[in-house]
């Protein structure tokens, strides 16, 4: 399946013009097909597409890309920084009511990951800024809805809301803020059903519980995958009700998530969160230059370093510098690097991460296998203290001891032996380096052993 | 265009039997994609690279997978350009010409579910988070128990909050009995369960649901392998008919999902759920073009019986039926 990202696409348009020495109006207008077909095939709008390609086409048959050295690049960098221009702006704040509670209502379709994100919101709230957020159950038509928000108020061991599902979502969105004023609560988050935008009956409920509660934040949450409809679904519940946010779900998933740019463009609401994973919080932020990259096919560098960062624990990362240094790395310093990345989360994912590794042939298909590390996890386990801190002196027996205490081959054994004595004499090449060179620190991304 | 004729004298044959839901969704998708067709082919002088842009945009906008787009709109350059084409109402032919020519290169594929005369058929149902596995399940349950056949579900989604009471609540409604085992617990466990219980309760139809997984989940899909292999296990050909439910509204990211999970669970046939929300049925044409497997089912709606078997002959029909008619006049 052809998913290339822009740099790729725009590779070929360059080729043929280098060695012209100048790039020409009609060079432009190449490119600029390159770079609509890149954001049609992201599932960005074609109206949207549209608009942003002449704006970006203006700009390039300007000074900026015709006079360039590197045209292709020059065009990568204006598309970047329009598409970072046109969904960022402002910062994910929450708002604050004057008089508590703030309301915030989810709306959006059905399947799109309401009440989930619903779950992760409370959480964020609690987690980050020390609110005492309550959860309505409003959406009353889903077989279960109630239910799930209460297995996650479980979860979260916070209280849920709910008149069951005979009550209408308008009364009990009316006595849920009672409610929470009486018990201080200082955040209502109301979980409405899905419905869809051309709804009537359904999307007048929501007006409804609008006008009645009077939220200070509408929150529209949609699924990063969806395609071409995703303007007409924002532009539907903006109409309505003025969105004051869009949650973006799904984003950890493999879709490129043009919606988002559609979305912003049509409703000219901002992005605030995006819900990257099934665990409860797994919701972060929305930075508008990772989402760019991430359209354009570009790599999400930026993330990967913070996974990096929030899971390497700074003082173990220090000493393991210490140890580098002196060469006393032993193997369970090398069995700790490896929990370290596993907690970063599955490998291959890391790996989709880098800029590039969608190029690598045969990366796209890669199935990092666990396993594997699951392996070298159990055969350095099965060794004994002396042998971790001193592996020269496994010798066969040795060996064949380790191998059938790890349920491993010999020859498995060998290997890990083998990749831990290349990385020892590789350590010691670059903490030597790094010693000649500017400042030492750096370093603290966990080794790859394979 | 004989493909064509004989597909309208069918249709126009079985007028009555086509539910006016059906017919509403189709009314959208058509005006939403002939309409603008005609609409370009009036506007434009001349076939020039604005026309060919603008008919991309057409194609891109219902939502029909981007390869199948671009491997049409070239084909048309080439076809427009061999035949000196200068008249936009000329290409209109050659459009309709090559979108049956898609929907023929995919052959012949059966549009019914495999059931198994006087034995147990299994269904699992597959797909990613949100789609509607669950209300698909219990809208087919519905729709066997109307027919008569002892129906079984199995609570397979162990992970998400409230899956396993909302597939109750549906059997439930419908009034069939599910199984299942505690929230975390093991899908294959389940499965087998519910394999064993169908067999020894002599059910004509168990249908599995699954938790929804993102494909490029590695693990969750090697936990679907599994519950798969429980399966075929426990009964030799089974499961009859692996459905992935796709949501309409998703982009490109459809073939993705129809490419991973045919690998990894050997999907059989297509459920495209919440086709009443949107005009974009274009996706079929490129799973037909692109992947080769047949749509089964659609979701119309919300209610017990909005889930109609899909008939892509009808649906193509459809799509084009302005298209052709103009080409008839001429």
């Amino acid at each position: 399946m052809a998913f290339e990202g822009l740099a790729d696409r725009l590779q070929n348009t360059m080729q043929k013009i280098r060695g012209k020495g100048k790039v020409s109006e009609a060079d432009v207008k190449e490119m600029m097909r390159e770079v609509r077909l890149a954001l049609l095939e992201a599932d960005v709008n074609f109206k949207v597409v549209k608009d942003f390609v002449k704006k970006v086409s203006e700009r390039s048959v300007g000074q900026e890309v015709m006079k360039s050295l590197t045209p292709g690049q020059q065009v990568i960098k204006v598309v970047k920084e329009e598409l970072t221009e046109l969904m960022g702006g402002e910062e994910s704040k929450i708002a604050v009511a004057n008089r508590p509670p703030t309301v915030i209502m989810m709306v959006g379709l059905q399947g799109a990951g309401k009440t989930t994100t619903t779950g992760k919101l409370a959480n964020l709230l609690r987690k980050k800024y020390n609110r005492k957020p309550m959860l309505v159950a409003a959406d009353i038509y889903r077989p279960a809805a109630i239910k799930q928000l209460e297995t996650l108020g479980k979860q979260l061991s916070m209280p849920v809301f709910s008149l069951g599902d005979q009550v209408s979502p308008v009364e009990i969105a009316r006595q849920a803020i009672a409610k929470a004023k009486e018990d201080h609560h200082d955040y209502v988050l109301i979980d409405t059903a899905g419905r869809l935008h051309i709804d009537e009956k359904l999307m007048d409920e929501l007006k409804e519980i609008k006008e009645l509660s009077n939220p200070n934040e509408i929150f529209l949450v949609v699924d990063a995958m969806t395609g071409q409809d995703a303007v007409n679904v924002a532009q539907s519940f903006n109409e309505l009700l003025g969105l004051t946010g869009v949650v973006l779900t799904k984003l950890d998933g493999d879709t490129r998530g043009g919606a988002a740019l559609s979305i912003r463009a049509v409703s000219n609401t901002p992005i605030k969160f995006v819900g990257l994973g099934e665990k409860l919080d797994a919701l972060e932020t929305f930075h508008p230059e990772r989402m760019a990259s991430r359209i354009l096919g570009m790599g999400d560098v930026l993330t990967l370093i913070e996974k990096a960062q929030s899971n390497v624990d700074e003082e173990k990362a220090k000493e393991l510098e210490k140890k580098m240094r002196t060469a006393s790395f032993t193997l369970d310093d090398f069995l700790e690097q490896l929990g370290q990345v596993r907690n970063m989360g599955p490998l291959d994912e890391l790996l989709k991460m880098m800029p590039g590794a969608n190029k690598i042939k045969g990366l796209d298909n890669l199935q990092v296998d666990e396993k594997q590390i699951s392996h070298v996890e159990a055969i350095i386990q099965s060794m004994t203290k002396a042998e971790k801190e001193h592996p020269e002196i496994i010798n066969a027996s040795r060996r064949k001891r380790i191998a059938k205490g790890s349920g491993r081959t010999v020859p498995e054994v060998n290997r890990l032996l083998k990749q831990f004595e290349d990385m020892k004499k590789m350590m010691k090449q670059m903490t030597g380096m790094q010693q000649k060179g500017k400042k030492k620190g750096g370093f603290k991304l966990p080794f790859n052993p394979f | 265009m004989s493909f064509f004729k004989k597909l309208k004298e069918k249709i126009t044959q079985q007028t009555e039997t086509v539910s006016e839901k059906f017919k509403e969704g189709l009314t959208k998708t058509r005006d939403n994609f002939s309409g603008k067709v005609n609409d370009l082919v009036a506007r434009y002088r001349k076939v020039d690279e604005e026309f060919f842009e603008e008919l991309e945009e057409i194609l891109i906008g219902a939502d029909v997978g981007f390869d199948t787009v671009m491997e049409l709109i070239e084909e048309l350059k080439l076809e427009v350009k061999r035949k000196n084409i200068q008249d936009p109402r000329e290409v209109q032919a050659v459009i309709s010409e090559k979108l049956v020519e898609i929907y023929e290169n995919a052959g012949e594929v059966p549009n019914g579910l495999n059931i198994q005369k006087d034995e147990l058929t299994v269904i699992l149902f597959v797909g990613v988070n949100g789609v509607g596995k669950t209300t698909t399940i219990g809208k087919l349950a519905h729709k066997f128990k109307t027919e008569g056949k002892t129906v079984l579900l199995a609570a397979g989604d162990t992970f998400r909050a409230g899956a396993i009471d909302q597939l109750e609540v549906w059997g439930e409604r419908v009034g069939v009995d599910v199984i299942k085992q505690g929230e975390g617990s093991d899908p294959a466990a389940v499965m087998y369960d519910a394999v064993r219980a169908a067999k020894s309760r002599g059910a004509d139809i168990l249908l599995c649901d699954t938790a929804g997984r993102l494909q490029n989940k590695v693990n969750l899909m090697k936990e679907l392998e599994k519950v798969k292999r429980v399966i075929e296990r426990e009964i030799p050909g089974a499961p009859h008919e692996v459905l992935l439910v796709l949501d309409a509204t998703t982009g490109q990211n459809a073939l993705i999902q129809t490419k991973t999970f045919k690998e990894v669970t050997d999907v059989s046939g297509i459920v495209l759920t919440k086709l009443d929300g949107t005009a974009k049925g274009g996706i079929v044409l490129a799973i037909r073009n692109e992947l080769k497997i047949p749509v089964k089912f659609v979701g119309l709606g919300e209610k017990m019986d909005d889930l109609q078997e899909f008939d892509s002959e009808k649906y193509v029909y459809g799509l084009f039926a302005d298209l052709v008619e103009m080409e008839e006049v001429e």
